[in-house]
């Protein structure tokens, strides 16, 4: 009887829920569902939340002109904390819903864990923010695209310029044998072997957290090496520039975007000075960006924050992909994001067969008064 | 040739210098380790943090001093002193609350409550203070004196070493002929009957504490200064490499953790500069296990004898 009566009640249960998601259901027809997910609460909200503004910029202005092709474009916002194991949940909510494409994920361990999800939904993803390299060039994740370059991409920004704008032939690359610096620093050497204009001199991983590194420093010097491409974060950084100093070794000091980071000038204070690190290029001169920038501040009053011109960007390429290719089948969207070029914050851009974005890159940064400045 | 053979010799000086400014390095931390372990018989892992509040005392007191606009002199005695008092302070409140309740239990017990303690510490100023890099004032100024000689021994390596010897000297006098050394080697040989003649075991043990704290302040100010900077966690990472070359000197023996700090501060600069860099630790923990198997009491240690 007990059985019975609960076997009744999961009955019932199951047709109301039904009834509910009946009209969800019944507005998939004249709306395009576009996702947004990323980190919107937390300790790293601040990268996630721009990420939000822009799609609601973008679609806002398709949505006035009457959307694409009669149909309205719906916001769907899920919050993943920038947190892996979250970040399957918000994938799966965000695809049981019907999003056709999603704007994110913001941080890279979260974009990795959720997109095998996507990828079996056949839904496109594109990030602004992940820099991650297996996302493009693992070949897993044919749905992935980004408008942010991967980290593998400032490995040859970092030879190029100490060949080319400084003209230096013996280059010392040092790393911190972590994951994020060492494949950077192998990135550098092979870059430099293949331009066949300079030489590596040494090539070297450093125990992180040590608490003297004038070996290694004198090893550098001991090499002739004329410039030190260092791949790794910025504690190390600080300390190897440091002790170059104490130890009288003139080298060009070019460094990644691990270094690329305020606390970075904080710590090393005067040493600093003329250090070159790569980072994100500065896309603030674009004519679209100013544009979006502004749009942003009549909209929202206050100043975008980061990697919304990323943001603004992803929106856009995805909203044009889909009003060109008339649907939002994922084969028929990356045909056009790969073959059609985008006016964007970023610049214009398309996209190559791994996903990441043709015509954006890294710039070279160097320290000046405490503050860096854009190599020209 | 001969010119050859000169450019290799600086390149050997250099790295020469090099190694025994990081093994004095190690020396100023072990030498606490060391104490204890000659004392109570226990690895007290919560020295290394002991080295970071020292770090952090003086980054403050620094910070603060400069800002009122102290001459540097001023700045690094009176830095020093407060580093000195708060680890020491730190010091003996750890062996109360952690080991001394600890006393007669089983030797893992106490170690574990070490482990704990060391844990709690960092954690404590990863909240108190910052999780962030901080960049520690450059207390020791370049002297000019130094300047032909800069790029083999600057001055902070000089300080260094220079305190280090120093350290080790008075170090070695206060135990050999001071009443509170005499109690302390009572202490260590026997514990039981250094009692029973009348010795103090608990404020000896005390002492022990609040003089290997005392030390590894010191090492905090000077080792952070060399650096340049600090965060919560310099303590650990420079603890583990203290312990292992008190260790390999012979755990408990004064002299052989200097002596085991200098042969792994060359060990590895010597590595480094030679082979690579990337091997740096796999010489310096090879050396320790070689050494161990040949002589498992360390270089300098006393085998202890176990009377059945």
């Amino acid at each position: 009887m007990k059985l019975m009566t609960s076997k009744k009640i999961f009955a019932a249960a199951a047709v109301m829920m039904l009834a509910l998601s009946a009209p969800v259901a019944g507005m998939a027809a004249d709306t395009i569902k576009f996702g947004v997910a990323g980190a919107h609460s937390g300790d790293l909200a601040s990268y996630g939340l721009p990420t939000v503004n822009a799609a609601k910029l973008v679609i806002d202005q398709v949505n006035a002109k009457g959307g694409i092709n009669g149909k309205k474009i719906e916001l769907l916002v899920e919050d993943d904390v920038c947190k892996p194991e979250v970040a399957t949940n918000s994938a799966t909510k965000l695809v049981s819903e019907g999003a056709q494409v999603v704007l994110g994920h913001i941080c890279s361990g979260a974009t990795v864990a959720a997109m095998p999800i996507y990828r079996d939904a056949k839904v496109l993803v594109m990030s602004p923010s992940a820099t991650t390299d297996a996302l493009t060039y693992s070949g897993d994740y044919p749905n992935f695209f980004r408008t942010i370059p991967p980290n593998a991409a400032q490995s040859p920004t970092m030879a190029d310029f100490a060949l080319n704008k400084l003209g230096l032939t013996k280059i010392a690359v040092i790393h911190d044998k972590g994951d994020y610096g060492k494949p950077l620093a192998e990135g550098a050497k092979k870059a430099i072997d293949e331009s066949g204009k300079g030489k590596v001199v040494l090539f070297e991983g450093i125990t992180p957290g040590a608490v003297d590194y004038s070996a290694i420093v004198q090893k550098i010097k001991q090499s002739g090496a004329e410039a030190v491409i260092f791949g790794g974060y910025h504690p190390e950084a600080s300390k190897i520039v440091g002790m170059m100093k104490k130890k009288r070794l003139k080298a060009e000091f070019i460094s990644d975007d691990g270094v690329k980071d305020d606390t970075f000038i904080k710590v090393a204070g005067k040493d600093a000075e003329g250090v070159y690190a790569v980072g994100p290029e500065d896309v603030t001169s674009n004519a679209s960006s100013i544009a979006a920038r502004e749009e942003h501040k009549a909209v929202f009053k206050t100043d975008p924050g980061a990697f919304f011109d990323g943001a603004y960007s992803a929106a856009k390429a995805m909203v044009n992909a889909i009003e060109k290719a008339g649907s939002t089948d994922l084969e028929a969207l990356k045909k056009v994001l790969q073959t059609e070029k985008v006016e964007t914050p970023v610049g214009n851009i398309s996209f190559d067969q791994k996903g990441d974005a043709v015509g954006i890159g890294y710039s070279m940064y160097q320290v000046q008064n405490g503050k860096y400045v854009v190599v020209k | 040739m001969l010119q050859f053979f000169f450019i290799k010799m600086d390149y050997f000086v250099e790295l020469f210098f090099g190694g025994i400014t990081r093994g004095a390095i190690y020396a100023l931390i072990a030498l606490g380790y060391t104490m204890v372990y000659g004392i109570i018989g226990l690895i007290n892992f919560a020295h290394g943090e002991i080295y970071m509040i020292g770090a952090f005392t003086a980054f403050i007191v620094a910070t603060v001093l400069s800002i009122y606009g102290f001459p540097l002199l001023a700045i690094v005695i009176l830095a020093g002193f407060a580093a000195v008092i708060w680890s020491s302070a730190y010091g003996y409140t750890v062996e109360r609350i952690a080991y001394k309740p600890l006393r007669h239990a089983p030797r893992l017990s106490p170690l574990i409550s070490a482990i704990g303690m060391s844990i709690f510490l960092q954690n404590y100023v990863l909240l108190a203070q910052t999780s962030d890099f901080l960049p520690f004032p450059e207390l020791i100024p370049e002297f000019p004196f130094m300047e032909p000689v800069a790029h083999v021994v600057g001055s902070s390596d000089l300080m260094i070493l220079i305190t280090t010897a120093i350290i080790m000297l008075i170090l070695t006098v206060v135990i050999k002929f001071t009443r509170v050394g005499k109690a302390m080697r009572a202490t260590a040989q026997d514990r039981t009957m250094a009692m029973l003649v009348g010795i103090n075991v608990n404020r000896i043990i005390s002492a022990t504490f609040i003089i290997g704290s005392a030390l590894a302040a010191v090492g905090g100010l000077l080792i952070a200064s060399h650096i340049g900077q600090i965060n919560f966690y310099i303590g650990f990472l420079a603890g583990i490499k203290a312990f292992t070359a008190a260790v390999l000197g012979g755990i408990g023996s004064i002299p052989g953790a200097v002596l085991g700090s200098l042969i792994l501060g060359l060990t590895e600069s010597f590595a480094t500069g030679y082979v690579s860099s990337d091997y740096e630790d796999v010489f310096a923990f090879s050396l320790l296990v070689l050494i161990l198997i040949f002589k498992p009491s360390g270089l300098l240690g006393k085998a202890e004898t176990k009377k059945v």
